[in-house]
């Protein structure tokens, strides 16, 4: 029987650790919704996800009750709206018009955000999901809860370098359409490398070809969790301190396990994947920063941070993968710089720089995150910064992301303020060197050679 | 039967089980285990039951609880005991 004290442990985690669930997502192929018109094509998307989703919130505020464990965001992710589009689109703005259509949905359902606004385009381009790329800009402009990415590159295609030059402008757009909110249109933007079909997070969430019609994906999360943990671990030598942060992150993802089974039961569609990332949020004790600082750094950036991210990250994959059958998504630690107080924190005292987070984007599951850089940074810089995350994706065979805002009117020494969970964000320096000439040639860059494997 | 924990946290006063027992039976829900100590004067109660058989719904119990608890300035929550058994058991 479940003694006294596991149960005050479980619910210190809750109340004190902030332990939640940070996302249920419910994916939904939007496949059988095609067709060549594009007021029937909306009408059928519309319809589907309202249909499919209209008991999404109401289930997950139930499951938060049963278990008296708060499910913070309940989303959608649907089919790449690349392919959904690609005959009833004729210009940029029919795109638009599906977006509106995804918003007034997700709205309708009660989501906060709806994924999928998306191009799987890793080696080339069709017309309509160029068409796609270009309506970016005008659709997260006029919409509120659509969430856009794109796949520009993976290790089995190469790095399409036409779409990573034309990421640069659309992110540049972006900033541009939404200079009035601090460009927050790039906070719902992210350019993938190896981009999942399972993500349940955003931004980067879309449902992909290869999944069922409809799927329920969970994302857990507590990086409090861990700190507090390893808060025991002062001192201690790497094998203390791995067990510590395994035995904590299997607790973490039974709880996901046992969520994402419930919400599957009760919603009568299919469990996915638990995504076992540890996302931070601007509340504080909520920080990927602080549990670097507990397994000992001053601060994120100091020397040594890559490496003590690589273990954070191994060792939560490692405890995650035997608490669910099914791990997927992006599993791993966030880095997202606007949305960890500690992080923020970091580039303030100019201890974190963009070069030290690209690095450790090299070892844990995404990218480069919720960065604001100055709003004078030129469309090619911006793909340069994006070419190079692409490759440390594309060479080591993992995810990589980015999403970067350029915020228009503002430099290094100002702050931009994204609100609520995208939280605020010093705006960090950016080589000023110019790799023009380099983004600007044409094609793709070839996969790498231990991609073929076969 | 479909077990879940209720937690009580509070200063210590007269009466908290028994208003907390009261409800529960005027619920139909059965107690199967309590334990509880007051240590610095704080009252830590947890309770085993079986909610199977209960009058309303779970959440509707949940709030109620809740609301007791407001009413003796207690903390009072109930969980299904799946969440426990999932963290802490293989």
């Amino acid at each position: 029987m479940i003694s006294k004290l596991e149960i005050q442990e479980t619910n210190r985690m809750i109340e004190k650790m902030n332990l939640d669930v940070r996302t249920i997502t419910l994916g939904i192929s939007l496949i059988d919704c095609i067709d060549s018109d594009l007021t029937k094509l909306c009408g059928n998307i519309y319809d589907k996800i309202t249909k499919l989703a209209g008991n999404l919130v109401a289930t997950g505020d139930e499951i938060a009750k049963e278990y008296g464990i708060p499910v913070v965001n309940k989303r959608i992710s649907v089919t790449p709206i690349g392919l959904i589009g690609a005959s009833a689109c004729h210009c940029e703005d029919d795109f638009v018009e599906i977006a509106k259509t995804l918003d007034k949905a997700g709205k309708a359902v009660g989501v906060n955000f709806i994924g999928g606004y998306s191009a799987l385009v890793s080696k080339g381009m069709t017309k309509a999901e160029e068409m796609l790329l270009r309506s970016i800009p005008k659709a997260l402009a006029e919409t509120d809860v659509v969430c856009s990415s794109v796949n520009v590159g993976s290790t089995r295609t190469g790095i399409n370098m036409d779409a990573v030059r034309l990421m640069g402008q659309v992110i540049r757009e972006t900033a541009e359409k939404t200079a009035d909110n601090d460009s927050i249109g790039c906070a719902k933007l992210v350019v993938f490398c190896n981009a999942p079909d399972d993500n349940p997070f955003m931004a980067g969430a879309f449902h992909g070809v290869t999944e069922a019609d409809a799927v329920i994906n969970v994302g857990v999360s507590g990086p409090g969790v861990v700190k507090k943990a390893l808060e025991q671990a002062r001192g201690m030598d790497f094998e203390f301190l791995c067990e510590t942060i395994k035995k904590t992150a299997f607790k973490i993802t039974r709880v996901g396990q046992l969520v994402a089974k419930r919400a599957s039961e009760m919603l009568n569609i299919p469990f996915g994947i638990v995504d076992l990332s540890l996302a931070p949020t601007p509340a504080i004790g909520d920080s990927v920063a602080e549990i670097l600082q507990e397994i000992g750094l001053e601060h994120p950036g100091a020397p040594g941070t890559t490496a003590a991210l690589a273990l954070l990250n191994d060792q939560v994959k490692k405890g995650g993968i035997m608490a669910s059958s099914y791990v997927g998504g992006l599993s791993g630690a966030f880095i997202p710089v606007s949305e960890d107080q500690g992080m923020i924190d970091a580039v303030t005292l100019g201890c974190l720089t963009l070069e030290k987070l690209e690095a450790m984007t090299s070892v844990c599951s995404v990218g480069l995150d919720m960065i604001a850089i100055p709003g004078d940074t030129s469309a090619e810089t911006l793909s340069g910064i994006i070419a190079d995350e692409m490759a440390i994706g594309m060479i080591n065979q993992k995810t990589t992301a980015v999403r970067l805002i350029p915020v228009i009117g503002k430099t290094v020494g100002d702050q931009a303020e994204f609100g609520g969970l995208l939280g605020y964000a010093p705006i960090i320096p950016v080589n000023r060197f110019s790799c023009a000439d380099f983004v600007n040639r044409k094609g793709r860059i070839p996969a790498p050679v231990h991609s073929f494997k076969n | 039967m479909k077990r879940a924990i209720i937690t009580v946290v509070g200063k210590d006063t007269v009466g908290i089980i028994a208003k907390v027992c009261t409800y529960l039976s005027e619920e139909n829900v059965n107690v199967l285990d309590i334990s509880q100590t007051i240590v610095g004067g704080y009252f830590n109660m947890m309770m085993i039951v079986d909610v199977s058989a209960s009058r309303v719904e779970f959440n509707k119990l949940s709030d109620e609880l809740a609301e007791v608890g407001n009413g003796i300035g207690c903390v009072i929550r109930i969980q299904l005991e799946d969440i426990f058994d999932m963290m802490h058991r293989i």
